[in-house]
């Protein structure tokens, strides 16, 4: 993975809580084989529904969604961040995130971040007035700043630290294998293997 | 090792102690490092797992630890030359992996075919004190035998297929207490929805959840599963039971359970698995069982749920107003007089032997009414089997239901079984969001009684009225 470090650019605000990664990504687009390719069908229902927010020429080519409580809720999908991402977003604030959603968007190195409801409301606000509004999400700083604006966040740090080196996770856990293979020499014998 | 068992705390939850078990290694300022006892994998949400070991050049350690079916995408009737050819392709691919890395593979059309979270305690793999873990927010089902079960996404299925372990930050204790006799009617699914629509849909988040007392005690395994399978619903990372005689009972016999000496051990150590006496938890959420009526989803999320009894709430927020909307219902409307167009029965929720016998019985000697198309769904291969050898199958056929074959099916549509726009569901599974069974597609979540209830009248009905 590439290392994640810092995101600017404009934002674009989907005022709603509960996203669930249904309707970031239907089902019907998850026959995919790729991890790649699901951009054009983020948000699928919505878009086709018409003047759904992210196809207002306002905020086009936005990189950061500002988004509403418990983003990401149900299925485990990970096409919900590779659609996100392959759609241009690079970072998500919301005032809190599903477990597996922000699992999921850190492994894809898509910025999952979580600032209180109060300055999430800010930043709604202040995307809806002025579209052309930039923000600055700093891994580095664990900072999301901009004009007017410097809210600190808080992240896992062990997340932070893979995103900003880049790290193969799976090569990570391979060097304790000396560990894992001990581990595995003393599971009970009644546990089941699959034949 | 050492350094871990220094700092286990006297008095343990059951959480703490499967959490405990299961560290292969545990370093300030990472996450611990978990064993994984049993991988689960299905056809959509591996693929991309299997290309990346592929391309990295690694191989899957464990796969005498792994599992695979096909259930997400099957049709449930015409076999696999009824799929779509990109569905047919992910079958493929799953074939192809499985047969690559030597994992076990329950395909369409064999005996043991059928939805991941049903096969899994059916051959006996599910056993209390594991670590299960598969690419499926619905995983927290295997919780119901005293196992830590939950949901991971592609990239940590690679991960786990890598090295069968999964690097993970501790969670928080939350604590379920249910007690008082479940009315006449009234299932283990009006246990999780009632308690979703009271906590939301995040109140679990960063939690393992215990389901605990002496209703969640007296609900058979199929039971605490339909409850442990809708932990995700309201947030939980994870939902369990600890094991019991109920457990050991549905356990005994089975095709991957222990046997002789190693059964009696196994026994001693389950019974050692519950949560100690003045363990503490975060928060203790007391759910009263007694109180409880038959519940229907009115809105897009689990939370947005009343009593049958009731009638459409009026919105209290955008969300709300939002539902209402493309539910298309109005505020004030009794839930008896919505009018249904289809029926589901079935999914890793509500599509075990026990559930389609309790909506047979609502059945029995009655007719689907005509304006409703409704269809059964059986969540395995096996429960369809057993279900035929007690004349289930000929009870709902004679009613007008279709008798399908096992999988996923219009849980989530991802097979030919979808709604049609503006189509109004009553639904044994487990969400509602929008489009969910089908773009534009109404789902009205609830147990299979219910769910049968309203197939015979075309209405959302209390199925009280009809016993």
């Amino acid at each position: 993975m590439e290392p994640v470090k810092r995101v600017s650019g404009r934002m674009a605000p989907l005022d709603l809580a509960d996203v669930d990664t249904d309707q970031i990504i239907p089902k019907q687009f998850l026959k995919r084989i790729e991890r790649t390719g699901y951009g054009p069908f983020l948000f699928y229902d919505w878009r086709a529904r018409g003047n759904f927010v992210l196809d207002r020429p306002e905020y086009r080519g936005a990189s950061v969604l500002v988004a509403g409580a418990n983003f990401g809720c149900g299925s485990s999908r990970e096409h919900a961040p590779w659609a996100l991402r392959d759609f241009g977003f690079k970072a998500i604030i919301a005032p809190s995130f599903a477990d597996i959603f922000r699992n999921n968007s850190l492994k894809t190195g898509l910025l999952a971040v979580t600032l209180p409801e109060s300055q999430v409301r800010h930043l709604m606000d202040l995307v809806a007035e002025d579209p052309s509004v930039e923000v600055n999400v700093d891994l580095v700083a664990r900072r999301v700043h901009g004009d007017g604006f410097d809210y600190r966040f808080e992240i896992d740090p062990f997340a932070r630290e893979m995103l900003l080196g880049g790290l193969d996770d799976i090569a990570l856990v391979e060097r304790h294998d000396s560990d894992i293979t001990a581990y595995e020499k003393q599971r009970a014998e009644w546990l089941p293997t699959v034949k | 090792m050492s350094d871990v068992k220094l700092s286990i705390p006297v008095t343990r939850t059951l959480a703490q102690k499967l959490w405990d078990a299961h560290v292969v290694r545990s370093a300030e300022g990472e996450p611990d490092l978990l064993f994984v006892d049993l991988h689960l994998v299905h056809e959509v949400t591996s693929p991309q797992a299997f290309e990346g070991l592929r391309l990295a050049g690694r191989h899957v350690r464990r796969p005498d630890l792994t599992v695979a079916t096909m259930d997400h995408n099957v049709p449930t009737r015409g076999g696999v030359r009824a799929a779509d050819e990109l569905s047919r392709k992910q079958m493929e691919v799953l074939a192809e992996n499985c047969r690559r890395e030597g994992i076990p593979l329950h395909q369409i059309g064999s005996r043991r075919q059928g939805i991941v979270h049903i096969i899994g305690p059916e051959l006996g793999l599910t056993q209390p004190g594991m670590l299960i873990v598969c690419g499926d927010s619905h995983t927290s089902t295997h919780g119901a035998f005293g196992a830590l079960a939950f949901g991971i996404g592609t990239s940590e299925v690679e991960l786990v297929l890598a090295t069968q372990c999964l690097p993970q930050k501790r969670q928080g204790d939350l604590a379920v207490e249910v007690s008082g006799e479940l009315g006449i009617g009234v299932t283990a699914k009006d246990i999780a929805l009632g308690l979703i629509g009271r906590t939301g849909t995040s109140a679990g988040q960063g939690h393992l959840a215990e389901y605990r007392g002496p209703t969640i005690r007296s609900l058979s395994m199929e039971g605490r599963m339909t409850v442990c399978n809708m932990s995700i619903e309201w947030g939980a990372k994870a939902g369990m039971v600890a094991p019991d005689e109920t457990t050991f009972a549905y356990l005994e016999g089975r095709p991957n359970a222990p046997r002789g000496a190693a059964w009696e051990a196994a026994l001693d150590y389950w019974r050692s698995l519950t949560s100690d006496e003045g363990a503490s938890f975060d928060d203790v959420i007391s759910v009263d069982a007694a109180a409880l009526e038959p519940h229907v989803t009115w809105g897009t999320t689990p939370a947005q749920v009343v009593p049958v009894t009731g009638r459409v709430p009026s919105p209290h927020s955008e969300t709300d107003e939002r539902a209402l909307r493309y539910m298309d219902l109005r505020p004030g409307t009794a839930l008896a007089d919505i009018a249904i167009d289809r029926v589901f029965i079935g999914s890793c929720t509500n599509a075990r032997l026990e559930d389609l016998r309790a909506a047979a019985s609502v059945i029995q000697g009655r007719r689907v009414h005509p304006k409703v198309r409704a269809m059964v769904v059986p969540g395995s291969t096996s429960v369809k089997r057993a279900a035929e050898d007690e004349g289930l199958d000929v009870v709902f056929k004679a009613a007008g239901f279709e008798w399908r074959n096992a999988g996923c099916s219009m849980c989530l549509g991802m097979n030919p079984d979808i709604l049609a726009p503006g189509e109004r569901c009553a639904s044994t599974s487990n969400r509602n969001f929008e489009g969910r069974q089908g773009s534009g597609g109404r789902t009205h979540l609830m147990s299979p009684p219910m769910a049968a209830a309203a197939a015979i009248t075309g209405h959302l009905v209390d199925v009280r009225e009809i016993m």
